[in-house]
């Protein structure tokens, strides 16, 4: 059967579109969440997609982090359902304390809009499980706050626990140890802000986000 | 306010600039964030506490920030 996929949706929210059909064309069963729904029962992974829920203000994530829906996604991602936040999701994800640190503005305070190479630095991830570790993947990045920063303790931690998921070959923006994406302890819940969904295809120059796609619809066959 | 030691790339563009318009002898920058909140509150110390618990739950991100805060009467 194929994997049901829950898209969540935020005021501001603009990759949803994206993300579903990227899904889709892998076979999933992808919808819409709103993010005023209270309920992600009958999902098998959930996404957090790219954009600027409720107009970013404050913070990026910081007011995402009171919509309705945040609370199951606490419960499901507790239950060990996979979730992935892209971009602005990683931020909500960071800010809703899903996952540990923040993004901050990138250093040289520009806007990136670029393709990057990553490298897969772990598979326990349910991002990277069908990915092997090495493999160089390029993605594109497209934000201001993509600067991940966190304490030394915490950066310990993601090291010696295996949870830096993805790193940048070429520092973009000043992520603290080239970090492009992490995962929670058990890494059914991560954060990056590159888009796989816009690399899904060779006809949007590069396919090498389906591993990453296929990975989430892998780990979610097993809920 | 960036907490001491987390990059500030906002506070640092705006040191780099000051010379550059002439204003010498700037040490350092710090870019942060002001509100200002009208609250009912019984006292100023509830006033501060009730700013506080603003303060940590959503208007500053413990893990990057800190926040000062004043209380006046209004």
């Amino acid at each position: 059967m194929a994997a049901s996929v829950g898209v969540i949706v935020f005021p501001g929210t603009n990759c949803e579109h994206d993300a579903v059909v990227a899904l889709e064309r892998l076979g999933a069963d992808a919808r819409l969440v709103f993010h005023s729904e209270r309920s992600l029962s009958g999902l098998d992974a959930v996404v957090l997609p790219g954009g600027f829920a409720h107009g970013d203000y404050l913070r990026p994530g910081a007011l995402a982090r009171f919509s309705p829906i945040m609370e199951a996604l606490g419960t499901f991602a507790a239950e060990g359902g996979p979730v992935v936040g892209i971009c602005n999701g990683f931020q909500v994800l960071c800010e809703a304390h899903l996952l540990p640190g923040a993004l901050q503005k990138n250093r040289g305070l520009t806007f990136l809009c670029e393709s990057a190479t990553l490298r897969v630095e772990s598979t326990r991830s349910v991002l990277t499980r069908d990915a092997t570790v090495g493999d160089e993947l390029v993605v594109p990045i497209n934000h201001f706050s993509g600067s991940y920063t966190c304490d030394l303790e915490t950066l310990r931690r993601l090291r010696d626990e295996d949870r830096v998921v993805l790193r940048y070959v070429e520092n973009p923006n000043g992520s603290l140890d080239d970090i492009a994406g992490i995962s929670n302890e058990a890494g059914n819940v991560v954060g990056l802000m590159p888009h796989p969904e816009r690399a899904s295809s060779a006809l949007l120059g590069s396919d090498d986000g389906v591993v990453l796609l296929r990975s989430l619809l892998s780990a979610a066959a097993l809920v | 306010m960036l907490r001491p030691g987390i990059a500030d790339p906002e506070g640092a563009t705006i040191e780099r600039a000051l010379p550059a318009l002439g204003f010498d002898g700037v040490a350092a920058v710090r870019a942060g964030r002001c509100f200002n909140i009208e609250l009912d509150a019984a006292d100023l110390e509830a006033a501060r506490s009730h700013a506080a618990a603003l303060a940590d739950r959503l208007l500053a991100n413990p893990v990057i920030e800190e926040s000062v805060i004043e209380v006046r009467e209004a």
